[in-house]
């Protein structure tokens, strides 16, 4: 089923049988087109993070980790992780003030003044942050999430 | 110690947890294979294989994966030519999904036959899926490692399956839909066979197949199933349900059932066309045939007549339709109705009491509702702004115009806390604004009071025009009093909120005031409108009271000249045509027929500013800007907003004249459903194609709470005038259904006294006497006072907890945070004692924050501790913790309990506050 999809993206790259060329990667533009991830806001973030090589081409293996991840029904703790690291946006294992910027754009199709993105990201920090370095780190970002009401993914 | 234990632990479940994610990367691969052996090997044998292909993964991902395709396919293949025979074994198993059973019953059925053996394996497969993807993959690899028993072999061959599904199984999905939808449908037209001749045991057995159907649909949402599948699945166990449940009598089906029987006697008992009510007397006739008088009022209802049976008719509300069931005065007087007894009078009075009653109730249920909902955690203002941005987006959208929904309403709703936080960080001249406040409450006082006077005045106006001739009159005069309260209605709550202005309140809190305002003016206006016309009500009274003299008086005459006439004591009564009979002005009626044109005024003005004032406007605003000075559209004129309190707070005043006049012209309420039904979608069009979003993006409260409190009050408020008529004011003596009795609830004594046996009349009397009833207010009160005092000790208890939970974050902060800080002061204190000498290395202070940013990536739940580095450090770290702790509250906070490190232990026993801080530092050896 999944394989179908994967095939779907691109009949001419993905063979059928999946049997003795294991080793193709889809490039992150084939795959952020599909309908699940084409209105997601961090779409091409979600790509990265899963492909091995980090700049989103995604091989089957990483195709079904992402999905599984996705899933309605996948461990908290695997989103947790995932979650982080999706909002991770340069990749330093740190939210940092930036990051958060980025997602607040990317979640507000950046309608909102550059203060007011000022105003929220501070916020945000200052919420969120227990060790004082303004920035995020994971543990931060993990005790928050457990706290969230409506953390699903 | 224990520190250290726990970062060990820590990292064991890490390790753990890895190697399960690894482990079930392979299961797959390893089930494979198992799948393949099983049929020929034993199981213990197969375990064996499978760990050894455990040991072998890596080189043998490749041929595994081959193998497991072709797995697959020849599974496929030998699948569907078995299928047949498979079938016969598998029709004992009523269902596949019931998995318990499937459980039970699957090894069975696999050491019967071999290839029984697939069948059942497939099916064992999807719930092995299913229970793996519930359960995540943990499950299945410690299936694989504990799995010992006869359910083994079926368990490794099922998750090849599964994961075999997962990467291309579709000819087998394909087939098992099939033979699904034959078991199913095979089992239950056998059934629906069955149906007539059905024993006891079989219903009972029946009941509990419909019960389980239930369950199966209750849990359907969770499986992880294809959603073609599912949907068919569900289909058919609705069908069944819905079959079987009504002709066992129970559920839906029987309720319905019951329903149908009353409405039919119902039907029975409503008398048609034999009363002399219904009549249009024959001063009216040629009046409510003349088409052009019956528009004279500008009013169109629809109006099914029951003389003119089948014909829909543009009627108004003068004409035809004040005799008809819309009002009061169509009801008779006659006690009993049909060969049911149908009770006509008790129950209009009944209904008419129990829709307040159970409008209470509803309402009252909705908000404890709602209040429990938003009682719960989530909005403790912890997290506002960090929820927001990394939990409000919905990664199962897939929508383009849903995904800009969502992100127009995120976007409002950091824009709300926004404007929220820059509220609080506000302050001004607080005498100033104090003035400013009295000020605008002073204005909208003056404009209520004026608009309840106009109200007064014009009904009072309206009053005198009634007594003139009705053709001298022009339309405004007759129907002064309505566009004046909807005028008012239009003009007033635009004026509020301009003195609102003034009040600069926070913008959630001045939308509460200015919903309050509203809803008094309306109020004021109603009950302005309703005592004017109970002054009205007052006059028809004694207006009615000559005429019922003046026709008695008629019909003592017509007797006695009878008599002397015909010399005979046998009199029959006057034969006068229904329609000549001679008629008091039933106030009940003219209430109602008031509420009605209410009504339908307040529908006419709020369909006429729709369109004028939100179409045109656009249309206005839209074509116009090309050729226009300035910018429409951003400018002036702008196009409408959609103010959803104030179309909010319209349902609710709507509702209350429902509430109000439903008792005096039943009919109201199917006007208004026809009504509500047409503005929905009518206010939709409008919404969407000429509105834009309303600027103040605050909505009145989180829950709807306070909606549903202005609701309660309007129903309260609505009760009001209604009980008071019933219970003080005598109803018209010729018509409606309690016409000659003193009193409305006169029908409920006559009932006791003549329907129910003697004792219960009894018990009526005792119940209604003053000593019973005294006593039992005071215990409701005391109740209520006890119910009250203990919700404000769980308030008190609640808000404590809360700042508790603050507090501890605090500390947590602080205790990371202001670590340079704190050991200042420590620096100081230690300091004042004598041994300087065993101050703890201020070197150690490094490795920490370290540790933590290392490990904060990897170990999260370790890392929380910022004395976890090393096996040598640890007594001192942990002093250091202990000492690092920020301020003297912290310790209160901190539940004592196996966190107290060693350190403090051996020393002198710190007390509870400040004794921590203190505290002499152990000695250094």
């Amino acid at each position: 089923m999944l394989h179908g999809r994967f095939h779907e993206l691109a009949p001419h790259l993905v063979p059928l049988d999946y049997t003795n060329q294991p080793d193709i990667r889809l490039p992150l533009a084939l795959i952020v087109s599909m309908p699940e991830l084409k209105e997601n806001p961090f779409r091409n973030r979600i790509v990265e993070v899963f492909s091995e090589d980090g700049q989103g081409n995604l091989s089957f293996n990483d195709f079904v980790d992402m999905f599984s991840a996705l899933c309605e029904t996948a461990p908290r703790e695997l989103k947790t992780i995932y979650a982080f690291k999706i909002y991770d946006f340069n990749v330093d294992n740190f939210l940092c003030k930036e990051d958060l910027e980025k997602t607040l754009n990317r979640l507000t199709k950046g309608e909102l003044t550059p203060e007011e993105v000022n105003l929220v990201c501070s916020k945000a920090m200052e919420e969120a942050d227990l060790d004082g370095d303004s920035k995020l780190s994971f543990s931060d970002f993990e005790n928050m999430i457990s706290k969230a009401p409506d953390f699903l993914r | 110690m224990d520190i250290d234990g726990e970062l060990d632990s820590g990292r064991e479940d890490e390790v753990r947890w890895r190697d399960r994610n690894r482990k079930v990367k392979l299961s797959p691969r390893a089930g494979g294979r198992n799948g393949k052996q099983a049929t020929s090997e034993e199981e213990e044998e197969e375990e064996d294989e499978a760990q050894r292909k455990r040991a072998h993964k890596k080189k043998a991902k490749v041929q595994d994966s081959e193998e497991e395709d072709e797995e697959e396919e020849d599974e496929a293949q030998r699948k569907r030519a078995h299928k047949k025979k498979a079938k016969v074994q598998d029709s004992e198993e009523e269902d596949e999904e019931e998995e318990k059973s499937i459980k039970r019953k699957g090894p069975k059925a696999a050491g019967r036959n071999k290839k029984a053996v697939k069948q059942v394996s497939e099916e064992e497969s999807e719930e092995e899926e299913r229970g793996k993807k519930r359960k995540g993959r943990k499950l299945t690899s410690k299936n694989q490692k504990e799995g010992q028993n006869k359910e083994k072999k079926s368990d490794a061959k099922g998750k090849s399956d599964a994961k075999g599904k997962g990467v291309k199984d579709k000819g087998n999905e394909k087939d098992k839909k099939k033979k699904n939808a034959k078991y199913s449908s095979s089992s239950s037209s056998g059934e629906s066979g069955d149906e007539d001749s059905l024993s006891e045991g079989e219903i009972a057995a029946q009941k509990e197949e419909v019960e389980e159907k239930k369950k199966l649909i209750a849990t359907l949402r969770n499986k992880p199933w294809r959603m073609k599948r599912r949907l068919k699945l569900l289909k058919e166990c609705q069908a069944f349900v819905e079959k079987f449940e009504g002709a066992l009598g129970k559920g839906k089906g029987r309720k319905l059932y019951a329903y149908k029987v009353i409405m039919a006697k119902v039907m029975m008992g409503l008398p048609y066309g034999s009363i002399p009510r219904k009549t249009v007397p024959r001063a009216q006739q040629a009046k409510a045939m003349d088409y052009s008088v019956l528009l004279d009022f500008g009013v169109r209802i629809f109006g099914v007549m029951p003389y003119l049976s089948t014909l829909l008719s543009l009627l108004k509300v003068q004409g035809y339709c004040k005799y008809s069931v819309l009002f009061y005065g169509y009801y008779n007087d006659e006690r009993t109705i049909g060969l049911l007894q149908f009770r006509l009078p008790l129950s209009y009075l009944l209904v008419g009491v129990g829709i307040f009653g159970y409008s209470l109730m509803v309402v009252i249920r909705t908000m404890a509702r709602n209040s429990d909902e938003g009682g719960d955690g989530g909005d403790d203002g912890q997290f506002t702004f960090t929820f927001k941005m990394f939990t409000s987006w919905d990664y199962l959208i897939g929508n383009p115009e849903t995904a800009d929904n969502k992100y127009a309403s995120i976007t409002t709703s950091f824009k709300e806390s926004i404007v929220d936080e820059q509220e609080n960080q506000k302050d001004e001249n607080i005498h100033l604004r104090r003035f400013l406040r009295v000020l605008a409450n002073l204005f909208i006082l003056c404009s209520l009071g004026g608009s309840g006077f106009l109200i007064y005045f014009v009904v009072k106006r309206s009053q005198d025009f009634a007594k003139l001739d009705q053709n001298t009159l022009s339309w405004y005069e007759k129907n002064e009093v309505e566009v004046v309260m909807s005028l008012l209605g239009l003009v007033c709550p635009p004026l509020f909120e301009t003195i609102a202005e003034l009040e600069e309140y926070h913008p959630r809190i001045a939308l509460k005031w200015q919903l309050g305002r509203i809803f008094a003016l309306f109020l004021g206006n109603l009950y302005t409108f309703l005592f004017a016309l109970f002054d009205d009500v007052n006059e028809k009274l004694e207006q009615e009271k000559y005429i019922k003299n003046a026709t008695i008086w008629g019909l003592k005459e017509y007797y006695a000249n009878y008599s002397t006439f015909h010399n005979t004591t046998d009199i029959p009564p006057p034969e006068i045509p229904p329609a000549d009979v001679i008629r008091g002005p039933c106030w009940e009626t003219d209430v109602g027929i008031e509420f009605v044109k209410l009504t339908v005024s307040d529908i006419q003005v709020t369909y006429l500013t729709i369109l004028i004032g939100d179409f045109v406007r656009a249309v206005i605003v839209r074509f116009l800007n090309y050729c226009w000075c300035w910018d429409l559209e951003a400018g002036f004129p702008s196009y409408g907003e959609f103010d959803i309190s104030g179309n909010v707070l319209g349902l609710i005043f709507n509702q209350g004249m429902i509430w109000m006049g439903a008792f005096y012209a039943p009919g109201l309420v199917g006007l208004n459903v026809l009504r509500l039904l047409s503005s929905m979608y009518y206010q939709c069009w409008a919404v969407m194609s000429c509105n834009v979003p309303h600027e103040r993006v605050f909505k009145a409260s989180k829950s709807n709470n306070f909606y549903m409190g202005l609701l309660l009050l309007v129903l309260f408020l609505s009760l009001l005038p209604v009980v008071y008529t019933i219970m003080t004011l005598p109803p018209s003596s010729d018509c409606g259904p309690f016409s000659g009795r003193a009193q409305m609830y006169d029908v409920v004594m006559e009932t006791i006294e003549k329907d129910l046996p003697a004792f219960i009349g009894n018990i009526f009397t005792y119940a209604t006497n003053p000593g019973l009833i005294i006593p039992a207010v005071l215990l409701m009160v005391l109740a209520i006072y006890y119910l009250n005092a203990t919700s404000k000790n769980y308030q008190n208890a609640n808000l404590e907890l809360k700042r508790k939970m603050q507090m501890a974050r605090d500390e947590e902060k602080n205790r990371r945070n202001n670590k340079e800080s704190t050991n200042q002061v420590m620096h100081d204190l230690v300091g004042l004692l004598p041994n300087r000498s065993l101050i703890p290395p201020p070197a150690e202070e490094a490795p920490p924050p370290d540790s933590m940013s290392e490990k904060g990536s990897k170990f999260p739940k370790v890392a929380k501790r910022p004395g976890a580095a090393d096996n040598v450090k640890g007594v001192n770290l942990q002093k250091d913790v202990s000492l690092a702790a920020p301020n003297s509250r912290a310790a209160v906070t901190r539940p004592p309990g196996p966190r107290v490190p060693p350190g403090n232990a051996r020393g002198p026993p710190p007390g509870p506050g400040r004794g921590r801080g203190r505290g002499a530092p152990p000695p250094k050896c």
